[in-house]
């Protein structure tokens, strides 16, 4: 089979998300980078769909030249190929984006053949749209479920299962198809030795994006109103256990 | 003109966030109109009237009978080249948000995912919700139909009596748009939810082991509530992903949440902080979790943790 997973670029905070002072970025100036979470776990679906029915995975980003590092890092656990379409920004607005993800897409399957499969993450940790994947999978003409917690893939069709309020809920799609998976459907690997040692070898083909911009422009970004609490010191150690329990009390909890 | 809000259900069900959307959608200041999808939210006209709809429009078709996002996403899309509203609200839930990013696809249309404010002008300047929730975005969306999503709990559900007339809405929808219904499901059991738990013990990376979170069932066991844990803790394989709390798990809402050894990074806290109290136990008192949270202990979960559920136990069988 053949299986594309697209994933992004996204700065790793820690306890606080600093903002430039332009308001136009995230201060990265003492962060590391990743790949956004839902598409780590996608990355390990493509390379796990592979190991079972055969083929090849592709990796594919639209970011800033540094994200063929998050490239890199998907070759160092299985992925065989990779994909950069480079632009100067860290991302581009929701429609552009899947516009020249599309674009891409067809250019590649032009080349190489048609992907059984096309994998997202559920949504982008920083930027949080909700919507590359659908649009890319409707300008494909590609049936799309996102919230992907399960896969199993047969002749002509997958089977995707995800999560709701009343349970499970399970989808069939035909095939050529494309999945948003959430994280938790599976448990990503960590590269081994030999990976990593391929991963600097792994070429990485690079695609100049096109699509026009789309009609949500960001402005600025804001700090959250942030909730200030005065924290209550209940006590050190074990000894503190009767003040916690006053607490419970106090709260109703202690039934 | 008016304002469409797409009303999220379930097999009839009506999801809460519904109301929060109808709620927002009367902030616009246009009339409001709801637009439901299956033959099974009709009984929710009331609701939604009470809740400030004018015109329930409703759509019966046989795609419609369970969800899917294709054939949704059709609907709405027609609903939207049929009744021309000025905007189109929809809930900042899974099912929402993907309703909408299928709508806006197919109306080759911007929409907005988790939006907490907009400013209606020529284009309307917007607040949403970025990294979930620890961040906004102030962007304009310049469209001839505004698509947004409302971010879970930016507003309250207020009542606010209309009309709530029900209008059949006839579409027609192609016979594959079937690609993407729901074919089987498999209900959840009944019981207590992380998400819904009125108390979570929560354990971090402090923990050490999966088999060093038996304390922790201890402590929730006792006060009928979960466990939960961070993201370190199901990357190291201690514990499931779906006792996961964060950006990328579950997000609680407990009348406490007691945060064992966790620091609290961005990831962890963005979905604990709808927790009406946390009580955090950390050897750090620096640490984000317990500058942010209501209470603290200072020390070791492996000690506090056990000791507080002995004295729940003492206190229970009377002895003083």
């Amino acid at each position: 089979m053949r299986v594309l997973v697209c994933v992004k670029r996204v700065p790793a905070p820690g306890a606080k998300i600093n903002i430039t002072a332009d308001g136009q970025a995230v201060d990265t100036a003492y962060l590391a980078f990743t790949t956004s979470p839902h598409e780590e776990c996608a990355v390990e679906a493509a390379v796990q769909l592979v190991e079972q029915h055969g083929g090849e995975a592709t990796v594919l980003t639209l970011g800033p030249a540094e994200a063929e590092e998050q490239l890199r890092y998907a070759a160092s656990v299985g992925v065989g190929r990779c994909v950069l379409l480079p632009i100067d920004a860290a991302d581009w607005d929701p429609q552009r984006t899947a516009g020249a993800l599309a674009a891409a897409i067809r250019e590649v399957e032009a080349a190489h053949g048609e992907f059984d499969l096309v994998l997202f993450g559920n949504e982008s940790a920083d930027s949080g749209n909700f919507q590359i994947g659908v649009r890319v999978a409707y300008a494909l003409g590609r049936p799309m479920v996102n919230g992907v917690k399960g896969i199993e893939f047969g002749p002509g069709a997958v089977q995707a299962k995800r999560e709701s309020d009343a349970g499970v809920e399970v989808y069939s799609l035909p095939l050529p198809a494309v999945l948003g998976v959430k994280e938790g459907i599976n448990l990503p690997r960590y590269p081994t030795m030999k990976g990593r040692l391929n991963a600097k070898k792994v070429e990485v083909a690079a695609m100049a994006p096109l699509a026009e911009p789309g009609g949500q422009q960001m402005v600025t970004l804001l700090q959250a109103a942030e909730q200030v609490s005065e924290t209550v010191i209940l006590g050190q150690g074990a000894e503190a256990a009767p003040a916690v329990v006053d607490l419970l009390e106090e709260l109703g909890l202690l039934k | 003109m008016n304002v469409l809000v797409v009303v999220e259900h379930d097999r009839g069900n009506l999801s809460p966030a519904s109301l929060e959307a109808l709620t927002f959608a009367r902030s616009l200041g246009a009339e409001v109109h709801a637009l439901t999808l299956g033959a099974a939210a009709d009984a929710a006209s009331g609701a939604l009237g009470a809740y400030g709809a004018a015109v329930v429009h409703q759509v019966h078709h046989d795609l419609l009978a369970d969800y899917g996002p294709e054939a949704w996403g059709e609907a709405v899309a027609q609903a939207v080249r049929a009744l021309a509203p000025e905007a189109v609200v929809a809930c900042g839930t899974d099912r929402g948000n993907e309703v909408m990013a299928q709508a806006a696809a197919r109306l080759d249309l911007p929409f907005a995912a988790n939006v907490t404010e907009v400013e209606q002008g020529d284009g309307w300047s917007i607040v949403r919700v970025r990294w979930g929730g620890s961040l906004l975005e102030r962007c304009t969306l310049s469209a001839a139909t505004k698509l947004v999503s409302v971010a879970l709990h930016a507003v309250e559900a207020s009542e606010a009596p209309a009309a709530g007339a029900a209008q059949p809405l006839a579409l027609e929808l192609a016979p594959s748009l079937a690609r993407t219904t729901v074919v089987d499901r498999v209900e959840r059991a009944a019981g207590v939810t992380l998400a819904t738990a009125p108390l979570v013990v929560g354990g971090g990376r402090g923990v050490g082991s999966a088999e060093a979170f038996a304390p922790l069932e201890e402590l929730a066991g006792s006060l009928g509530g979960v466990v939960g844990c961070s993201r370190a803790v199901t990357n190291n394989g201690w514990r499931n992903h779906t006792d996961q709390v964060g950006q990328t798990g579950t997000r609680i809402a407990p009348d406490l949440y007691i945060a064992c050894g966790i620091s609290g990074a961005i990831q962890h806290w963005v979905g604990a902080m709808a927790s009406k109290k946390i009580l955090a136990i950390n050897t750090d008192k620096d640490a984000n979790m317990v500058t942010k949270a209501d209470y603290a202990v200072i020390g070791d979960l492996h000690k506090v943790v056990p000791a507080i559920t002995a004295e729940i136990r003492r206190r229970r069988s009377g002895s003083s």
